[in-house]
C-alpha cells in the first residue's frame, strides 16, 4: 500500500462552523500544533476558498493573506496547503498564496464541470506546485462519470484527484464504487483523496472503505471541525488507523490533546449529528448551508429543515448560498398564500 | 426608414442569436453579412439560408467585398484574441463602429441602461459579461440613491449554457466582471462570482446581487431597483425581480470586513433576479446568452440614431 497522507483541515472546512473567523494567533498556534503532531498537511482559507470572503458566504475576520502569512516558515514536517474554487477564486489569488509559502492546493469543482478546472491546474504545476483536483457534491455524479470528470483532472496535470463528500450524502457503498471508478481509469501513479462530511455519521468510516480501496490521502478535521456535522474526525481516525497497523506519521495524544482542549471550546455551534446536519446528508444539500439556512430561518420564522429539503430538491450545487434566501423567500410567500400543499 | 447595414463576425451560438434577433426585432439595422472562418460551419450555412452574405475569409474577407462600404457596425461574437485582428480592421474606417462581445475589453465596458450616453463617441465599445449585463444595472440602481461601498454579484447559470470559451477561461468573468462593477455599477470595490449548475432539465439563468452603501431611504433604493428593471426589460423581456428587495442593516457596532476596504456598515441591499431568454436561437433558459445579443442589439440600434 502507498503511504497515507493526512491532511488536516480544520483551518479550512473548519472556518465554517465559526463563521471564518479564526483569529492569525489561532491559525498559527493550531498549525503548530498541528505540525507538531505530523500531519502531512494543513490546509488554510476562508471555507469557500481563497477570496471566499463575500456577503454570499460570510466575510472572514481576516483576508486570506493574512490568515497564510508567516505560516509555512513555522511548519517543520506539514505541508502548507489551500484551497480554489474556480469561479470564486482565480490564479491571480492562487500566486498570492504561492507567493506566501503555499506549496500545494486543491482545485474544486462540482462534480460534473470539472473543465473549469484546466486553467487553475496548469497554472499551479507551473508554478511548481503540488495540484489535486477536487469533485465536490460528488453523490451527485454517478461513479463512471465522476470517474470520467477525475480523468479530465489528471489529463491538466492533477497529481491526486478527490472524492469530496460534501453534503455526506454517501453510504458506504458509494464512495466504495466511486474509488473503484477511479481506480479503474485513472493512471497508476494518480493518487486519490477523500473528504467526508460526518452528517450520516460516515465520516470515519467513509474515509475508510475509501482508504481500503485505494485512496492514500484523507481529510480529516480536529474534532470534526468542519462544514455541517463536520469532517472526518482526525483524531478518530489516526485511533482507527492505529489500531489496524497502518502506518502513517501522526501522534493520536497530542491530537486528541488539540482536538479537545483548543477546538471543542470554539464550535459555539455544535459540530454534531442533529436534525439539521442530519438534514444535509439526507437530502443531499452541500454542508457549508447549514449556518445560512439556519439564520434564513431564524429571520424568515421557518424550520432550517424545511429550507434544506427544498434546497436538495432543487438540486442546487455548491457555493448557491444565495439561494438559501431565494428559497426561504418562496416558502414564505407559500405560507401565507394559506396554500393546502405548502412545502 | 431605410435600415441600417450591419455585419456579425463569430457564427457561433451568440452570433447566430443575434442575427435572428436583428431579422426577427430590429427596427431600424438589417443583417447584411455573417463573417466566419470555416466554410464548412453549420452558423454560416445557416446565415447563407437565411439571406446574409457570407464569406469564411474572416472580416478581411468581407472587407474587400462591395457592400463592406455600407456596413456602419460590425458585431463581434468571435474570441478575445480574433477581436484584436478585427479591430485593427474597423478602426481603419472612421464611418464604422464595433460592438464588441468578447472579453477583448479594448474599448469601454458599456451596459446599456446605465453610461450608454457617456460612450457615443467611442467606436469600440465592449459588453463587459453576461453576468455584468445582468447585475450592473441594480448596481447602479442602488448608487445613484446611496454610495455604493462594495457591489457582489452571484451569477448561476445551466451548465448547458456555459460555452467552451467560457470555462476554459472563467478567471476571466470573475476579474471582468468584478471590474465592471468598480466602473459601470461605481462601486469602490467589486466582486464576482459564477456558479455552473447541471441540473436538468436546466435551470434557468439567476442573478443575485448584494450591495453595501451608505444608510439612505429604503424606499428610495426600492423604487430605483424598480425602475431600472423596467429599463432593462425594454430590451430584454424575461429579466424579473423573483423576490422583493431585501434590506439588512450592517450597524457599526457589527461591522463587516471587507478585502481591500477594511471594517464597513451600512445598509446591505439584495436583489434576487431570474433571467429568462427570448428563446430566439438559444433556449429560454440560456437567460446568459440572450442578454449579451439583447444588450449588444440596443447598443447597436442606439448607435445607429445618433448617427
Amino acid at each position: 500500500m502507498n503511504n497515507i497522507y493526512i491532511q488536516d483541515v480544520t483551518l479550512r472546512d473548519g472556518m465554517h462552523p465559526i463563521r471564518h473567523q479564526y483569529t492569525k494567533d489561532q491559525i498559527k498556534d493550531i498549525a503548530i500544533a498541528l505540525d507538531k503532531a505530523k500531519v502531512d498537511a494543513i490546509e488554510i482559507a476562508h471555507g469557500d476558498g481563497l477570496t471566499g470572503g463575500s456577503f454570499n458566504y460570510g466575510f472572514g475576520a481576516h483576508t486570506d493573506w493574512e490568515w497564510l502569512e508567516g505560516i509555512a516558515k513555522q511548519l517543520t514536517h506539514a505541508k502548507l496547503t489551500t484551497l480554489l474554487i474556480p469561479g470564486i477564486g482565480t490564479i491571480a489569488d492562487l500566486k498570492r498564496a504561492r507567493d506566501l509559502g503555499v506549496e500545494s492546493v486543491r482545485v474544486a469543482t462540482h462534480s460534473t464541470e470539472a473543465d473549469i478546472s484546466a486553467q487553475h491546474i496548469e497554472a499551479a504545476l507551473k508554478m511548481d506546485m503540488d495540484v489535486a483536483g477536487f469533485l465536490m457534491m460528488a453523490h451527485m455524479n454517478d461513479p463512471i462519470g465522476l470517474a470520467q470528470q477525475a480523468k479530465l483532472m489528471e489529463d491538466y496535470g492533477a497529481h491526486c484527484v478527490y472524492v469530496t463528500d460534501s453534503a455526506g450524502a454517501l453510504l458506504m457503498d458509494g464512495v466504495r464504487d466511486r474509488i473503484r471508478a477511479f481506480q479503474d481509469i485513472l493512471k497508476p501513479e494518480t493518487e486519490i483523496g477523500i473528504h467526508c462530511h460526518h452528517n450520516l455519521s460516515l465520516g470515519v468510516a467513509n474515509t475508510i472503505v475509501a482508504m481500503e480501496e485505494g485512496a492514500t490521502r484523507l481529510d480529516a478535521s480536529l474534532a470534526g471541525m468542519g462544514a455541517g456535522a463536520g469532517n472526518c474526525p482526525l483524531e478518530v481516525l489516526i485511533a482507527y488507523l492505529n489500531k489496524m497497523g497502518t502506518e502513517h506519521n501522526s501522534d493520536l495524544f497530542q491530537l486528541m490533546d488539540i482536538a479537545d482542549e483548543v477546538i471543542r471550546p470554539l464550535q459555539t455551534r455544535p459540530v454534531q449529528v442533529d436534525r439539521e446536519t442530519l438534514s444535509l446528508g439526507y437530502s443531499g444539500v452541500y454542508s457549508s448551508f447549514l449556518l445560512h439556512a439556519e439564520r434564513a430561518a431564524k429571520k424568515y420564522k421557518l424550520d432550517t429543515r424545511t429550507i434544506l429539503n427544498e434546497l436538495g430538491n432543487r438540486r442546487m450545487v455548491g457555493g448557491q448560498e444565495d439561494m438559501i434566501i431565494d428559497v426561504a423567500l418562496d416558502i414564505l410567500k407559500k405560507k401565507e398564500a394559506n396554500m393546502p400543499d405548502a412545502i | 426608414m431605410s435600415k441600417t447595414k450591419v455585419a456579425i463576425v463569430g457564427p457561433g451560438n451568440i452570433g447566430t442569436d443575434l442575427m435572428i434577433k436583428i431579422m426577427k426585432n430590429s427596427t431600424n439595422l438589417e443583417v447584411c453579412a455573417m463573417v466566419g472562418i470555416d466554410p464548412n460551419s453549420d452558423g454560416l450555412a445557416r446565415a447563407k439560408r437565411m439571406g446574409c452574405l457570407t464569406t469564411a475569409e474572416g472580416l478581411a474577407g468581407l472587407e474587400i467585398m462591395p457592400e463592406w462600404h455600407d456596413i456602419k457596425i460590425i458585431f463581434d461574437a468571435t474570441s478575445a484574441k480574433a477581436h484584436h485582428h478585427n479591430w485593427a480592421i474597423v478602426e481603419k474606417y472612421s464611418d464604422k463602429k464595433i460592438v464588441d462581445l468578447t472579453p477583448a475589453a479594448i474599448g469601454p465596458f458599456l451596459v446599456p441602461t446605465v453610461n450608454f450616453t457617456e460612450n457615443l463617441k467611442v467606436r469600440n465599445v465592449n459588453m463587459v459579461t453576461c453576468g455584468g449585463q445582468a447585475t450592473i444595472p441594480m448596481v447602479a440602481a442602488v448608487n445613484r440613491i446611496a454610495k455604493v461601498h462594495y457591489g457582489e454579484i452571484v451569477a448561476s447559470i445551466s451548465s448547458k449554457s456555459a460555452g467552451p470559451g467560457t470555462r476554459a477561461n472563467i478567471d476571466e468573468f470573475t476579474e471582468t466582471t468584478a471590474l465592471a462593477i468598480e466602473k459601470v455599477g461605481g462601486a469602490d470595490k467589486g466582486k464576482a462570482i459564477i456558479i455552473l449548475n447541471p441540473a436538468e432539465p436546466p435551470v434557468v439563468m439567476r442573478d443575485t446581487i448584494f450591495t453595501l452603501s451608505e444608510q439612505a431611504d429604503k424606499e428610495a433604493i426600492r423604487k430605483s431597483i424598480h425602475d431600472m428593471v423596467a429599463e432593462v426589460q425594454k430590451y430584454v423581456p424575461g429579466y424579473t425581480l423573483h423576490q422583493e428587495v431585501q434590506f439588512d442593516d450592517i450597524t457599526e457596532a457589527a461591522p463587516v470586513f471587507i478585502e481591500g476596504l477594511g471594517y464597513r456598515h451600512g445598509l446591505k441591499t439584495t436583489v434576487l433576479l431570474q433571467v429568462v431568454g427570448a428563446g430566439h436561437y438559444l433556449p429560454e433558459y440560456a437567460g446568459n446568452l440572450d442578454i449579451m445579443t439583447s444588450a449588444a442589439l440596443a447598443t447597436g440600434e442606439r448607435l445607429i440614431e445618433l448617427i
